[in-house]
C-alpha cells in the first residue's frame, strides 16, 4: 500500500510538476518540431494515469523503459550498479551494526563517566558533519599521505579479490563510521532506558552479578528497539550511498542516479527513485516488524 | 560554572558566522568570482587560505561560500516552518478529516528518503535558488508539521482552549493566541535543529552538483570543485567541509544546551 503511493508520489514528481521533460532533454536546441517529435516518441501525449499504469505495470515486470541519454534499457544499467551499491551498503553495515552496539552498551554501562563522555562526543561529532567532510578526511589520511588504499574506488572487470577489496575499503569505512556513530548513539539510548527502569535495580539489589543482568534482563527488553535501530540504519545507508559513492567515484545506484539527474534522464532517475524508495519503506517496515515481534506488548494497539 | 563556558563559545561562534556571511562582500579580500592566482597556492599573506581549484582566493569563496549557504538555509527554514506550522495548527483546529488528509500525505512524503525525493525532482524542475528553496522547504516542512502538530493538538486538549471554543473564537485567534504561545519555545529549539539539518542538506545537494550553481560560492559545491586536490595531497576541499560542520556542530550544541536549560537537568548529564 505504501508502496504504490510511493510510487505514484515519484512518478507525479516528475510528471505533474510544471517542467516540461521534452523541453529538458533539449534544452538550447529545442524547436517546436523537433518538441513534438521527442514527445511522440516517449508517448507525452498520452494522459498522465496511462502512462503511471504502464511505467508501474513495466517495473513490476522488470521492464524498466529506456534512458533517454544512452538509449540502452534501464534494467541494463541499474542491475549490475545495483549489486554493486548492495555490496558496500551491506560490508559497511556488518562492519557497523555489531560494533555500535558494543559500544552503544559499553557507553550505557559506563554512562557519566570518562569514556561514555569520550564516545558521545566523538559520535556527536561524526553525525553533524557532512559525509563527505569524513569521506575526504580519510582519503587524504589514507590513501594520499599512508598510501595504503587507493583514492578512487574505480572498479575493474576481472581485478582479483584483493585488489576488489582495497578498492572498496575507503567507501566501506567512511559508511561504516558515519552509520555507526548514528547507530551508537541510539543504542545508547535505548540500552540507558532499560538500564533505568525498576527491575533492573532489583535486580542489582538481589546481588546478581552484572553480565547475568545484561544478558538475562536488560538485553531481552532491549531487543526490540535496537532491532529497530538496526533496520532505520539500513535505510539510512540507503541515502548515505548516494554521497558516498559520489566521493569515491564507486559506480553504484547512488553515483548512477545522480548522473542521471545532472543529465536529466527522466526515466532512469524514476526508475533509480522507485528502487531506493523502496528499500527504504521495506526497511522501515521490517523495523516496525521485528520490533513487535520481539515486544508482545506492541501487538495490542490501545 | 564550567559548564557556561561552552555554549558561549558555541555562541560566539554562531554568532561570528552570522557576522560574516552578512558582511561578506565588505570583508572578503578579493571578489566572489574573480581570478587572482595561479591555482592551489598555499597559505601566504596574500591568500590567507591559499587559492581554489582555478585561482580564486579561497578565504574570499570561504566567506561568501558560508553566506550563501547560510541564506538559502535559512530562507527554506522559514518557509519551512511557516508551512508546516500553519498546515499543523489546521489540523489541529479543525481536526476530523482536514487532519486525516494532512496526517496521512505528510505520512507518505515522509516514507521517501528526503535527498531521493530531492533528486527527483530537481531533475525536472532544473536547480535555480527559488526551486532549490521550495523544494527544501516542503520535504523539510513534514518533519515541522509533525511535532507542530503533535505539540498543538495538546494544546487543543487543555481547558482555556476549550473556553475559547465556546466563546466562538476563529481559526487565527486559535493560531495567535492560544496555540503559538504555549508551543513557541519547542519550535524555537526546532528551528535551529532544522536549520542545522538544511545546512547539511543543501551542502549535500551543492556537493553532488544539484545545489547552487557555480561561479557562486557554495560550501558543499566548493569541496566539490576541489575535491581533486586531495589526490595531490592538498587539504583545501577539507576547509570548507570543515566550515559545514563548525556551522551544524555549534548550532547543535546551542540547541542542545537550549532545551537542556529549558527543561533543567535531566540525569542524561
Amino acid at each position: 500500500m505504501t508502496l504504490v503511493a510511493v510510487s505514484v508520489l515519484i512518478f507525479a514528481g516528475t510528471e505533474l510538476l510544471p517542467g516540461d521533460v521534452a523541453q529538458a532533454i533539449l534544452g538550447q536546441q529545442a524547436t517546436p518540431d523537433t518538441l513534438a517529435a521527442i514527445r511522440r516518441d516517449l508517448r507525452l501525449d498520452r494522459p498522465a494515469y496511462v502512462r503511471y499504469l504502464d511505467w508501474i505495470t513495466g517495473f513490476v515486470r522488470g521492464d524498466l523503459g529506456r534512458s533517454l541519454a544512452s538509449g540502452l534499457p534501464v534494467i541494463q544499467l541499474v542491475s549490475g550498479r545495483l549489486q554493486n551499491t548492495l555490496t558496500l551498503a551491506l560490508t559497511a553495515a556488518v562492519i557497523a551494526v555489531p560494533l555500535s552496539i558494543v559500544l552503544g552498551l559499553y557507553a550505557a554501562l559506563r554512562r557519566e563517566r570518562f569514556a561514555d563522555r569520550a564516545i558521545s562526543a566523538v559520535t556527536l561529532v561524526l553525525v553533524s558533519v557532512p559525509e563527505f567532510l569524513i569521506g575526504y578526511a580519510l582519503m587524504l589520511a589514507l590513501a594520499v599521505h599512508l598510501g595504503w588504499l587507493p583514492a578512487l574506488s574505480t572498479l575493474r572487470e576481472g581485478a582479483g579479490f584483493l585488489a576488489w577489496a582495497r578498492a572498496l575499503a575507503l567507501p566501506v569505512l567512511t559508511l561504516a563510521a558515519v552509520v555507526l556513530a548514528h547507530t551508537m548513539r541510539l543504542a545508547r539510548t535505548a540500552i540507558v532506558s532499560v538500564l533505568s527502569t525498576d527491575y533492573i535495580r532489583m535486580a542489582e539489589l538481589k546481588g546478581i552479578s552484572p553480565a547475568r543482568i545484561i544478558v538475562r534482563h536488560a538485553l531481552p527488553n532491549a531487543l526490540s528497539p535496537i532491532l529497530s535501530i538496526v533496520m532505520l540504519t539500513l535505510a539510512y545507508l540507503v541515502v548515505g550511498v548516494v554521497v558516498v559513492e559520489t566521493v569515491f567515484n564507486y559506480s553504484g545506484m547512488g553515483k548512477l542516479m545522480v548522473d542521471a539527474v545532472t543529465a536529466r534522464d527522466v526515466p532512469l532517475v524514476q526508475a533509480c527513485g522507485l528502487i531506493f524508495a523502496s528499500v527504504y519503506v521495506v526497511c522501515n517496515f521490517l523495523s516496525d516488524f521485528l520490533g513487535i515481534l520481539a515486544n508482545p506488548r506492541l501487538r495490542h494497539p490501545k | 560554572m564550567r559548564r557556561a563556558i561552552f555554549p558561549l563559545a558555541c555562541g560566539a561562534i554562531v554568532a561570528m558566522i552570522a557576522l560574516a556571511s552578512l558582511l561578506a562582500p565588505w570583508i572578503a579580500p578579493y571578489g566572489e568570482t574573480a581570478l587572482v592566482g595561479d591555482l592551489w597556492e598555499g597559505w601566504s599573506l596574500a591568500h590567507p587560505l591559499g587559492t581554489d581549484s582555478i585561482g580564486r582566493d579561497l578565504l574570499s569563496r570561504l566567506l561568501f561560500g558560508t553566506r550563501n549557504t547560510v541564506a538559502v538555509a535559512l530562507a527554506a527554514t522559514l518557509l519551512s516552518f511557516t508551512l508546516g506550522v500553519i498546515l499543523a495548527f489546521t489540523a489541529a483546529v479543525f481536526q476530523g478529516w482536514i487532519d486525516q488528509v494532512l496526517s496521512r500525505s505528510v505520512d507518505i512524503l515522509m516514507s521517501i528518503p528526503t535527498l531521493i525525493m530531492a533528486l527527483v525532482v530537481l531533475s525536472v524542475l532544473g536547480t535555480s535558488i527559488p526551486v532549490l528553496i521550495a523544494v527544501m522547504a516542503v520535504l523539510d516542512s513534514t518533519r515541522v508539521f509533525r511535532l507542530a502538530r503533535a505539540l498543538a493538538v495538546d494544546v487543543m486538549a487543555l481547558d482555556f482552549v476549550e473556553t475559547a471554543r465556546l466563546r466562538g473564537e476563529g481559526f487565527w485567534w486559535f493560531l495567535r493566541r492560544e496555540i503559538l504561545p504555549n508551543v513557541t519555545p519547542t519550535l524555537l529549539a526546532e528551528f535551529g535543529l532544522r536549520f542545522s539539518f538544511a545546512a547539511l542538506f543543501l551542502s549535500s545537494l551543492s556537493f553532488l552538483g544539484l545545489g547552487i550553481r557555480p561561479p557562486y560560492a557554495d560550501l558543499g559545491g566548493m569541496v566539490k570543485e576541489n575535491a581533486n586536490a586531495i589526490t595531490f595531497g592538498v587539504a583545501v576541499p577539507l576547509v570548507p567541509a570543515a566550515m559545514i560542520a563548525l556551522i551544524t556542530v555549534t548550532v547543535n550544541a546551542l540547541v542542545d544546551w537550549h532545551v537542556r536549560r529549558a527543561t533543567g537537568p535531566t540525569g542524561h548529564g
